[in-house]
């Protein structure tokens, strides 16, 4: 009937066909994202947000606020440490635990049976993570117990209570949860290694250690790069598995970013001012996002 | 030299060994802990010496919580919420992830990046807005305020997800239908939908999990007993004054049954998902 023909109406179809597709998906990044977005930086520049609004523009006077908080410097601290520390203490025991289940000296049985245990720690919330480890460390609890026998500490630790050890606890438990996305990586990228590099080591008389360095570690260097981003943007954002040990506390011991906004948004009902940390928050988190975009593009 | 050598390789074996035991106890002893604490009477948490098998054996923290109708109803919300955003997601993530696979379009590297990112996004920052959003649209204290909010954390994945695995399917498929008349939507539900029962698998599964997980919008955007999830519920727990520690340990045991169930079952699935995005 039309001039176009059926051919042409398919080639149009083809052309809006896949805006259409993803026009829900566009409607949700929208208006729950770019918008949200939009409103956290418009908030940060107003008097006051969301209860007892003042709309007018309050200049970077909320983010001179911040900056001039020793808190916020604090948490930034913390959450650096924490971050860093889980990280490589993700990725050495991930390593150290990829070597060795991949190692041909044990039995496939036992391989399984061992890789399904030493991924648990990753199925649990970071609720779960933290009542567990508020029961292992509470004071009379169970690790005290076996260090007191052991005779490694004389008296009991109140690990998460004290401002020495609480940042060290925390970091201990999400080192617990967190190993195991990098020993998932890690055993796949080993299983990718091709097996004639390491017959050619032999032929020239490489030693284990030798074959580990010169090999291994450089044929798995791109999963440990991208994974270690990866986990550096997410531990940096953790919050329930602080704010359920520690709370921040005691006093700042523990304070890191998430749970100083929060705390500035919602125990303290200033959502302006919580507004400018989440903003900068989410900076840091561009900053490291586009660095791992370019990482996974060049790969 | 020879039985040198043995003997040598009989030490790192064994070396081995005792470094995967050690592993072992890491990994596994604090949930044994949770589990088997779970089972005691709330004076055995802490007895001394601790008791590595429980004293005594009871249920009786697991018959407090599934007799109690507020902690019921926790139970009965995460199910809820869990289940109707992972079915929008899937549909949603779908179609997103069939316009990626099937189609060359103005803007596609734009959009898929910008789908990426949206990964990283820290909770903490959109939290602000949506406390904003659900308050003035009076949505605060209400389902909807979260499966709203759940969608823009589960919704990358599952197109990253999706995608991936329907770019594994042949093309000629969808080109079959277009030849005999049929429009690629026609394509899309009678023929890559049936045969993508696997993928649709993976990514309900992960997206059931993140919901079943998520705490900081469940504690900020609700309010009232009848509207929390078992996150919510547990840290309730904790916060109260007399510690219940076998309730608390029975509660995080049962809200942590649909992901033990699931990795048990589906361990494949539950793997791809979680490593959906590093990996990719």
């Amino acid at each position: 009937m039309t001039a176009r023909g059926p051919k042409a109406n398919y080639k149009l179809g083809r052309q809006i066909a896949p805006y259409l597709y993803l026009s829900p998906s566009l409607i949700v990044v929208g208006l729950l994202m770019l918008l949200p977005m939009a409103m956290v930086i418009a908030y940060s520049f107003q008097e006051s947000a969301v209860l007892r609004p003042d709309t007018s523009f309050a200049g970077f006077r909320h983010y001179r606020a911040i900056f001039g908080d020793e808190v916020f410097w604090a948490s930034l601290w913390h959450t650096l440490y924490f971050t860093v520390a889980s990280v490589v203490m993700h990725m050495a025991i991930g390593l150290a635990f990829a070597l060795m289940l991949n190692s041909d000296r044990i039995s496939p049985m036992l391989r399984s049976v061992l890789r399904v245990l030493y991924i648990l720690p990753w199925l649990f919330t970071q609720v779960i993570i933290a009542v567990i480890w508020r029961l292992m460390l509470d004071p009379n609890g169970v690790v005290n117990s076996i260090l007191v026998d052991l005779g490694i500490i004389g008296s009991k630790v109140a690990w998460f209570s004290s401002v020495e050890t609480a940042l060290h606890a925390v970091t201990f438990a999400n080192i617990w949860a967190g190993y195991p996305l990098f020993m998932v990586s890690l055993l796949a990228g080993l299983q990718g290694i091709p097996k004639d590099l390491y017959e050619a080591a032999d032929i020239d008389g490489a030693t284990g250690p030798q074959k580990l360095v010169f090999i291994t570690i450089p044929q798995l260097m791109p999963i440990i790069v991208s994974i270690s981003l990866l986990d550096f943007i997410w531990t940096m954002q953790v919050f329930p598995l602080i704010w359920l040990t520690t709370g921040g506390g005691p006093i700042y011991a523990t304070e890191v970013l998430s749970t100083y906004t929060y705390k500035l948004a919602f125990s303290q009902y200033n959502l302006a001012q919580a507004a400018a940390s989440a903003v900068t928050i989410l900076l840091i988190s561009i900053g490291l996002t586009l660095f791992y975009i370019r990482h996974q593009k060049a790969r | 030299m020879a039985r040198r050598n043995t003997r040598r390789e009989k030490l790192i074996t064994l070396a081995l060994h005792v470094g995967l035991l050690a592993g072992l106890f890491f990994a596994a002893f604090p949930i044994y802990w949770m589990l088997a604490s779970s089972f005691k009477t709330n004076g055995e948490i802490f007895a001394l010496p601790p008791t590595i098998l429980p004293h005594v054996f009871t249920f009786e923290a697991y018959a407090a919580i599934l007799t109690d109708p507020v902690k019921l109803r926790f139970f009965f919300n995460s199910y809820l919420v869990a289940a109707v955003v992972t079915i929008l997601t899937v549909i949603i993530a779908l179609l997103a992830a069939y316009g990626f696979s099937r189609f060359n379009f103005r803007g596609k590297a734009a959009l898929s990046t910008l789908i990426i990112s949206t990964q990283t996004l820290p909770p903490i920052t959109l939290l602000i807005p949506f406390f904003g959003l659900v308050v003035s649209y009076g949505l605060f204290d209400t389902y909807a305020a979260l499966v709203l909010t759940y969608l823009v954390f589960t919704l990358p994945y599952a197109v990253l997800l999706l995608t991936g695995y329907l770019n594994t399917l042949p093309r000629d498929l969808d080109e079959a239908v277009a030849v005999d008349g049929g429009s690629s939507w026609t394509a899309l539900w009678r023929v890559i939908v049936p045969i993508s029962v696997p993928g649709i698998v993976a990514t309900s599964v992960y997206t059931f999990l993140l919901c079943w997980n998520e705490f900081l919008f469940a504690l900020t955007l609700t309010k009232s007993t009848d509207m929390r999830t078992v996150p919510i519920g547990i840290q309730l727990l904790m916060g109260q004054h007399a510690f219940e520690w076998n309730q608390m340990m029975a509660m995080s045991v049962l809200g942590s049954l649909p992901l033990l169930v699931i990795y048990l079952i589906a361990q494949r699935y539950f793997l791809a998902g979680m490593a959906a995005g590093s990996v990719k």
